[in-house]
């Protein structure tokens, strides 16, 4: 291909118009051309427009879903070393740090940003071992995330001050459905949490949630349930729920 | 024709959208959701507007929107605003997704090139009164027939500059000539500064 002046490509290079080839060249050339990176960056900023002139109101599902899924997502480190002034900033430490926050914002679901900032080395530690026994399952509920009609709810546990939240995740298609718990308080020695299948008013046992936190898919298929239940149980779960459940979700 | 239409202030004041992806990339989910309802719109849109089905465009917005939580750390202030930086990802992913698609039906297009109508109605069809919309679409007229077709082709449809050349029936270097001067025009009109 003719490649004469690469600056003229600062135009196909913002809408995204350049091949493979030509875009990783432009970008070799752009790195060493601030006139070109300032031009790139108008030209964006133009082309933003024309994308905010086509802006319609999203349905109220895609929010649901994007929110439900940001728990199951890793967030990357920066490239390089932000710019003065512009978020945090841990000299000699910052890689490692970065590496353990993302860590432990995919774990703690929900988890606040200051709280996750706080941890120590010992819970990250903690964190990347129970990371790697969730993982099966927070794959199975992204995997879940995906199916097309893929809904979500999310109710807060009633009790004041120990409250926590609970989404439901189903999909008809798929037959399934998933909890994800988050800021659920511990569950008392001797006790775990218990997931159910609301089937229009009979509670069918579908799995333990043994933490306040974490992701799992509902064992057993979706039928005809109208909801999710959440009860305190012995330890090893029951057959038919105990105690009035902390949690109710119904599937609407 | 050559009068220049300014921005009378921002068209949407609304949060600091810059504070707001800061604080996303430290895992702030709440500041998500407010910078969500901020660009959620036009990242839909826009995909829509590439992709045209809509199953498949809330698919990539869910994407896109996924990434900008994925990658917020690595957003450049220096660069520019926070709409642009996530419209270029909401456009390279629709992009792909055209493109992705597209390999196997390449040949039919060709064929369908020669019959090709101008695209600018499709930008017209899509205005409403809204302020923005109203801009756009005036300062879009005050381009040049192929700087338009060339940026609209490229830009709403997907397409590369190659393609857009061969669809026009116009040399390479004349497009790519006339997508940069089309958005230098564009550029000035809307008064998009650095």
């Amino acid at each position: 291909m003719n490649v004469t002046d690469p600056h003229t490509l600062t135009g196909a290079y913002a809408a995204h118009a350049l091949d493979p080839d030509e875009n990783a060249e432009f970008e070799r050339h752009l790195a060493g051309c601030p006139s070109c990176a300032q031009e790139v960056a108008e030209f964006a900023a133009t082309l933003a427009k024309l994308g905010t002139a086509q802006s319609e109101v999203p349905p109220q599902t895609l929010k649901a879903n994007v929110m439900a899924a940001l728990p199951t997502i890793r967030q990357e480190a920066p490239h390089t070393t932000p710019a003065p002034g512009q978020g945090p900033s841990r000299p000699g430490r910052r890689a490692p740090r970065w590496t353990k926050l993302a860590l432990a914002a995919c774990l703690a679901l929900a988890a606040s940003a200051g709280g996750i900032a706080v941890q120590q080395h010992h819970r990250a530690d903690q964190a990347r071992a129970r990371a790697a026994a969730l993982q099966v399952q927070q794959d199975r509920v992204t995997d879940l995330l995906t199916a097309p009609d893929a809904r979500t709810t999310t109710g807060s546990t009633s009790g004041g001050a120990a409250g926590g939240v609970g989404t439901a995740v189903w999909s008809h298609s798929r037959g399934q459905a998933a909890f994800l718990a988050s800021g659920l308080p511990a569950p008392a020695a001797g006790t775990t949490y218990q997931l159910w299948f609301n089937d229009s008013g009979t509670m069918r046992p579908a799995g333990l949630l043994p933490g306040g936190n974490g992701a799992r898919l509902l064992s057993g298929p979706l039928d005809g349930a109208v909801g999710i239940g959440v009860t305190v149980e012995p330890a090893g779960g029951s057959p038919h729920p105990t105690s009035a459940p902390v949690l109710l979700l119904p599937f609407t | 024709m050559n009068a220049v239409v300014h921005l009378s202030g921002p068209a949407r004041p609304g949060p600091d959208l810059k504070e707001l992806l800061t604080r996303v990339a430290l895992g702030d989910q709440d500041a998500f959701s407010r910078l969500y309802d901020a660009v959620a719109g036009p990242v839909l849109g826009l995909v829509r507007r590439v992709l045209r089905d809509p199953a498949q465009s809330e698919e990539v917005a869910q994407e896109v929107l996924l990434e900008v939580w994925r990658t917020a750390a690595r957003y450049r202030a220096e660069r520019g605003e926070v709409m642009p930086w996530v419209l270029t990802i909401a456009h390279r992913r629709a992009v792909d997704r055209v493109r992705s698609a597209q390999a196997a039906a390449d040949r039919d297009r060709r064929a369908a090139g020669a019959s090709h109508t101008p695209a600018f109605d499709e930008v017209a069809e899509q205005v409403e009164s809204r302020l923005e919309r109203e801009q756009v679409r005036r300062c879009m007229r005050m381009l040049t027939e192929l700087q338009r077709e060339s940026l609209t082709l490229a830009y709403y449809r997907g397409y590369t500059y190659p393609q857009v050349a061969e669809v026009l029936g116009v040399p390479l270097g004349t497009i790519k000539t006339r997508m940069r001067d089309g958005l230098i025009r564009l550029r000035d009109c809307l008064g998009v500064g650095a």
